[in-house]
């Protein structure tokens, strides 16, 4: 029997069908754990996170929130109300991803696939020169002179952001698809930010078919950030929902993308103040840490009455 | 990119003729399938459609550049590296330079503002010969509720640069060169999108204004009431011409009431009102009361998401101010403004910093609403 005719879900026929079991006689000879195929113990995945190094997000709060900053072979979603820094901190992590491993980045460089036009260069330039100037200003200079690297400029950081401009749902699913091929092509990118997930997929979509697609594509986004051990960020815009009583504000795209993202991240204003939230994470616990939007790019936030909220 | 036809993309002709049976003929029809749907449509092996999705892939795939090679070709090829200066001091400098190209400005504010009176100055700047700082194009202005008055335009160009306007035929001239749109209806207005965009695309036009955006849709985008957004389509279009043809376009937009029912949370935050700290207490009686009625952009949120930069102008304390409220790269500053003869100018150019919330809050008359 075709795998097509078994009564499961379109995305779990996806899956079987991807990894080569087209037909029931092909599964029935197997055990749970050979279908995991490719599966490690829980031990060798310990020591692979212990190795993992994180990009920083410039605040020491949401850092510390986020053991350390936006972990790598995972896909991170981040979403927020309009104007509440996602595209600043997409930006920052491309700039950050680029700093040795010592100062938080992973020497990396980076993709920036925007599809709303959100992507200003003079942000991204004045973002690199504070950089910059505070890479120079901690003193590192010994030890970089020492591994033969020299300080690096703004416009080494533009240099090392490769951007895509995305104008249609065809060319969006492309890309992804094409990613593999560019990235083997480019191995040093270490980051994958998608600014944003939602635009080409908000107006006068067939549910079904929205569902499959995105469904299609976060698995297509964990399998790169597993395979190339990078970094992958998804920023996404909000809605509103009717849920017990009222009108809330939820994440774009719906319950079953949801589902689709490892870890998910939420933007928002409390009070005066700008908050990230741990939404949705497999190791992390749900908290809160407040930072800023300056010239400089994200930072810390320096308000007096700041909280980090554990929940 | 998304139309390229599959028989032109070098496949095997097999294979692109058996995706042709299947009516499978541009890439977008490829590309809306998942693997599973194409396998079982065409009757191919997983690699076989695995390899075909891949080498479309390739095709439809944009370019890439540098950022670096990015801001080198804004600065080489395009006038204050893409910003028309609105002649307003403080508010160019916060703006790097002016109006950013290839993104849509809002301008958003309660009635009577000054919305129209920007947008007229905006006009002008932008016929104006190069030397003049404009950048010496026509201009499309669609206006909505009839607003557009040629007297007041040229009144502001004879105040505000004598020296050309007293040449004789330049009033004509400029005034010429601003081409005044009046759709009835949104139908109206899709169809006269659709014929400019050409003229867009073809450089002749270099600045698109459209007063306002809100009026067209008055009343169909109830909360709630459809699913389906009447002007998704505009949206994006909107978006996708302004960046092709790197054209600023920008649009005005209303107020509304935002009722308590509206006072938008996560799931995840406290409701309002709820007691969680001393410290706090008093602040969240004071936010209950606050969200009896306040003013808030119309057309939603997802508007909201779409625009590039929104520039807020409100009345406090019968003064009026025009306030960054979103922009990638500038802080949040509030300018006090008023309007003369010559259009609008800032009563001071160094900007008050605005934080929190109050950065998108719209304030009207002597009341403070948040």
């Amino acid at each position: 029997m075709e795998v097509g005719r078994l009564p499961i879900s379109a995305a779990l026929k996806g899956k079987l069908v991807s990894a080569g079991y087209t037909s029931l006689s092909l599964l029935s000879s197997l055990s749970p754990s050979h279908l995991a195929r490719g599966a490690q113990t829980a031990w060798d995945m310990l020591h692979e996170e212990e190795l993992l190094t994180r990009i920083t997000t410039s605040s020491v709060d949401i850092d510390n929130i986020l053991g350390g900053g936006i972990s790598c072979r995972d896909v991170t979603e981040i979403g927020g109300v309009p104007g509440i820094g996602k595209t600043q901190l997409g930006i920052q992590l491309a700039v950050n991803v680029q700093l040795p491993i010592h100062c938080g980045g992973l020497g990396g460089k980076a993709i920036y696939i925007d599809t709303e036009g959100s992507f200003m260069v003079e942000r991204v330039l004045q973002i690199a020169e504070a950089c910059s100037n505070d890479m120079s200003a901690t003193n590192t200079v010994s030890q970089d002179v020492h591994a033969g690297k020299v300080g690096m400029q703004p416009r080494d950081f533009l240099e090392n952001i490769l951007y895509f401009r995305v104008c249609s749902y065809t060319e969006q699913i492309a890309l992804i698809n094409y990613l593999d091929k560019f990235i083997s092509e480019h191995r040093d990118v270490k980051i994958v930010i998608i600014d944003s997930i939602t635009f080409h997929f908000r107006q006068d979509f067939d549910m079904a078919l929205r569902t499959r697609l995105l469904g299609g594509m976060a698995l297509k986004l964990m399998k790169l950030a597993k395979k190339f051990c990078l970094a992958v960020v998804l920023l996404n815009q909000v809605t509103t929902k009717y849920a017990e009583g009222s009108f809330q504000l939820t994440l774009a795209l719906g319950d079953s993308w949801s589902h689709a993202c490892t870890n998910r991240i939420i933007l928002y204003w409390n009070g005066n103040e700008r908050y990230a939230y741990i939404d949705k994470s497999p190791s992390l616990r749900s908290a809160s840490a407040p930072y800023a939007v300056t010239a400089k790019g994200i930072r810390n936030s320096v308000s007096n009455c700041k909280r980090i909220k554990l929940m | 990119m998304a139309n390229q036809l599959i028989s032109e993309m070098g496949l095997p002709k097999s294979i692109a003729n058996v995706f042709a049976a299947r009516n499978i003929r541009t890439a977008k029809d490829a590309l809306s399938l998942t693997e599973f749907d194409l396998m079982e449509l065409v009757d191919m092996g997983l690699t076989e459609v695995t390899s075909v999705l891949v080498h479309i892939s390739e095709r439809v795939s944009p370019p890439h550049q540098t950022a670096r090679s990015l801001l080198q070709q804004r600065i080489q090829n395009e006038q204050l590296a893409g910003h028309l200066p609105t002649g307003l001091k403080g508010l160019d400098e916060a703006l790097f330079g002016g109006i950013p190209f290839g993104v849509i400005t809002e301008l958003v504010g309660p009635a009577g503002i000054g919305k129209t009176q920007f947008c007229l100055k905006l006009s002008l700047l932008a016929s104006l010969p190069t030397r003049h700082g404009g950048l010496d194009a026509q201009v499309i202005y669609i206006d909505v509720e009839s607003k557009f008055s040629s007297k007041r335009l040229i009144e502001i160009g004879a105040q505000s640069f004598p020296e050309i306007f007293h040449m004789s035929g330049m009033a004509q001239e400029m005034a010429g060169r601003i081409l005044v749109l009046r759709p009835a209806s949104l139908a109206e207005f899709t169809e006269s999108l659709q014929q400019i965009k050409i003229l867009l695309l073809e450089r002749r036009v270099k600045l698109l204004v459209i007063d306002s955006m809100a009026a067209l849709t008055s009343g169909e985008l109830e909360h709630g009431a459809s699913k389906i957004n009447p002007l998704g389509w505009h949206i994006s279009f909107l978006k996708s011409v302004a960046e092709l043809s790197r054209i600023p376009i920008v649009v005005t937009n209303q107020v509304k009431s935002q009722s308590s029912d509206e006072a938008w949370r996560y799931n995840f935050q406290e409701p309002l009102g709820v007691l969680c700290a001393v410290g706090t207490r008093r602040q969240d009686l004071e936010d209950t009361s606050k969200y009896d009625s306040h003013l808030i952009a119309a057309l939603g949120i997802h508007w909201a998401h779409a625009v590039t930069i929104r520039l807020i102008l409100e009345t406090i304390s019968g003064e009026r101010f025009i306030k960054v409220a979103k922009s990638p790269m500038s802080p949040a500053l509030a300018f006090p403004f008023s309007i003369t003869s010559s259009g609008i100018s800032l009563l001071n150019d160094d900007g008050i910093e605005v934080v929190g919330q109050e950065i998108s809050t719209i304030h009207c008359h002597d009341v403070c609403m948040l």
